[in-house]
């Protein structure tokens, strides 16, 4: 059903081949490995969860898709490119919404085009992203003035307007309180659905990992390996009471030895 | 469960009557106040004085006017109904001790001399200088500004480029670094005599001065401000396309700019000391020298008044660059209080 429903959209999303890719950190002068052999290919139009015990190395992956870093061994691509560094098509949102304090709202969310030149002829899409989260009467706000839920909108919008082929998100409702993170992970899927990026979603929640991906993608401890790749086949909207969505959370709790109080 | 309820009426905000725009009532300090500035002018225009003082019926006027002013505030606010302004109602307390120092210090100088007297000038003395001497007094402070604000523009940009410079290129960082660490705490008068010697004139090499003093604090800070600035920052902006010039330009910079404003406010300080000194051994103009040269002539008076200008200059020159701040950092209000 998520296969035809991605085949349905235009393909603006990206496919990411993430071939046998190891990497470690020089901690202390000692090498630390941080992923053993990682190999993971997302569909276009996919959103795909990385789970996994803190520390892990999810981050890591995430930042090397992005380009931020390069992987030490095997290589990852976007549409067949390989990734050499940052490009505006591959958009991350983070766990803090890290806008610029300076900025307002507006100039916040115009960041990735100016950045590019091309603010002047594009703003119109600056007042849509600001639209598109809600945030039209923030406009001229300070980032001193919001909330942690209005922050973090703010900052998907100057993810957004960008216009990402692959939106990169690293714990971006970790730290939100549970009613704000519930009603923007809604918001997360409704947008993904209309707009058709590639997502790939790291968090550390196996609830939030079911209810908004097709796939969750199981890592170990670190050095990370792929534990399991479980496809979640059930329709959006989904809800969260659904007992198909208690019964994959258990399988994935399992997988990662949590599932003795369940 | 009957408390909760009762809480819950309680915090009714309807329960809470309207704030009333309730008036502040007499004035009555500045009744006071008004008073103690009519004793000044009694005292100053009534008793005789030790010595010829030329501006004596001057000063009473000027003291008498402002017990006038103040007494038509505090009683005139009764009559008409108008009401006084918040500011000066503020400064009440300020003015009855102004008003009553004036008193003392008009008695124990010129009127009695308890005070020994060349080194301790009567008021009316000091406002001689204002008034006969202003315009060796202006030309002074105009001198000090002029040769103060070149050396401190030319100190803060230099600061500002070697701050960012050395917080971005590592390169840049590795050689500065040592040497700043090495120059820059060595007080800027000390290279006075070099400064004196390497420059063709006075005023060079006092700009000189000024621009180390002045330039030294700036780099620091700006420097630590380019190198506190949070990565995560540039990993935004890099992952969205932006260049190195929009990095430092669009990025560093602006979140650099609380730390610089520290760096202008000490520079500013040090400049100042730089400045005096300056002015004192070597530069033939402004007010340091305005002040050397009074004391050679044992003119107290003029030398308190330079000094007085003095103070003034500065701190109209720190509030000058706190209002700048407060207009380019408008979007730290809430988050940083000075």
């Amino acid at each position: 059903m998520v296969g035809n429903l991605a085949e349905q959209q235009p393909t603006a999303g990206a496919r990411v081949d993430v071939v046998d890719v190891s990497h470690r950190f020089d901690f202390d002068g000692k090498a630390l490995p941080v992923l053993n052999r990682v190999s993971l290919r997302i569909a276009p139009n996919e959103l795909v969860s990385l789970l996994g015990p803190s520390g892990c190395g999810k981050s890591t992956l995430l930042r090397l898709v992005a380009g931020l870093e390069t992987p030490t061994i095997g290589t990852i691509s976007a549409d067949g490119d390989r990734i050499t560094g940052p490009h505006p098509s591959r958009v991350v949102m983070f766990q803090d919404p890290t806008l610029y304090p300076w900025r307002t709202v507006k100039a916040n969310v115009s960041l990735g085009l100016e950045a590019r030149g091309l603010l002047r002829r594009q703003a119109h899409r600056v007042d849509e992203a600001l639209q598109l989260v809600g945030l039209t009467q923030f406009a001229t706000a300070y980032p001193h003035q919001l909330s942690g839920g209005m922050a973090q909108r703010v900052s998907l919008a100057r993810a957004l307007v960008n216009d990402p082929k692959l939106l990169l998100l690293d714990e971006p409702l970790g730290k939100l309180d549970s009613m704000t993170r519930m009603t923007m992970q809604q918001e997360l899927v409704a947008l993904w659905q209309r707009s058709g990026f590639t997502g790939l979603l790291v968090t550390h929640d196996v609830e939030e990992a079911v209810f908004m991906s097709n796939r969750v993608i199981v890592l170990s401890d670190r050095p990370a390996t792929i534990k399991a790749d479980i496809r979640i086949d059930l329709p959006f909207p989904r809800h969260r009471g659904d007992p198909r969505l208690a019964e994959l959370r258990r399988q994935i709790l399992g997988v990662l030895g949590l599932d003795t109080d369940w | 469960m009957s408390s909760a309820s009762l809480t819950h009426g309680e915090t009714n905000l309807a329960d809470f009557p309207p704030v009333q725009q309730s008036r502040t009532g007499f004035w009555f300090i500045g009744l006071i106040a008004a008073t103690a500035w009519c004793a000044a002018a009694l005292v100053i225009g009534g008793l005789p004085d030790i010595d010829d003082f030329e501006r004596t019926g001057l000063l009473a006027k000027i003291a008498a006017g402002i017990a006038g002013t103040l007494f038509f505030f505090a009683v005139g606010e009764q009559i008409t109904g108008f009401t006084t302004p918040a500011k000066l109602r503020n400064a009440g307390p300020w003015l009855l001790l102004t008003g009553l120092a004036l008193t003392a210090w008009e008695l124990t100088t010129a009127k009695y001399t308890l005070l020994p007297r060349p080194f301790f000038a009567s008021p009316q003395a000091l406002l001689e200088v204002f008034t006969d001497d202003y315009p060796r007094l202006g030309d002074s402070v105009w001198n000090s500004v002029r040769l103060l604000a070149g050396g401190y523009v030319i100190g803060a940009a230099v600061g500002f480029s070697l701050g960012v410079a050395i917080g971005w290129s590592r390169a840049i960082g590795y050689w500065a670094h040592p040497v700043l660490r090495l120059i820059g705490p060595l007080p800027a008068t000390a290279w006075l005599p070099v400064a004196f010697f390497a420059f063709p004139s006075s005023h060079n090499a006092s700009t000189f001065l000024i621009a180390l003093a002045t330039g030294f604090p700036v780099t620091v800070l700006t420097w630590s401000g380019v190198a506190g600035v949070n990565k995560a920052f540039y990993d935004v902006a890099r992952t969205m396309g932006a260049s190195q010039r929009f990095l430092v330009l669009k990025v560093a910079i602006p979140a650099a700019m609380p730390s610089v404003f520290v760096g202008l406010f000490m520079g500013l300080g040090a400049s100042f000391s730089v400045l005096v000194v300056a002015e004192m051994m070597g530069v033939k103009s402004g007010l340091g020298w305005y002040l050397q040269w009074a004391q050679g002539w044992a003119a107290y008076a003029n030398m308190y008044a330079a000094l007085l200008v003095m103070a003034l200059m500065c701190t109209g020159l720190i509030t000058l660059l706190f209002r700048l701040r407060d207009r380019l950092l408008a979007w730290q209000k809430g988050l940083v209080q000075w």
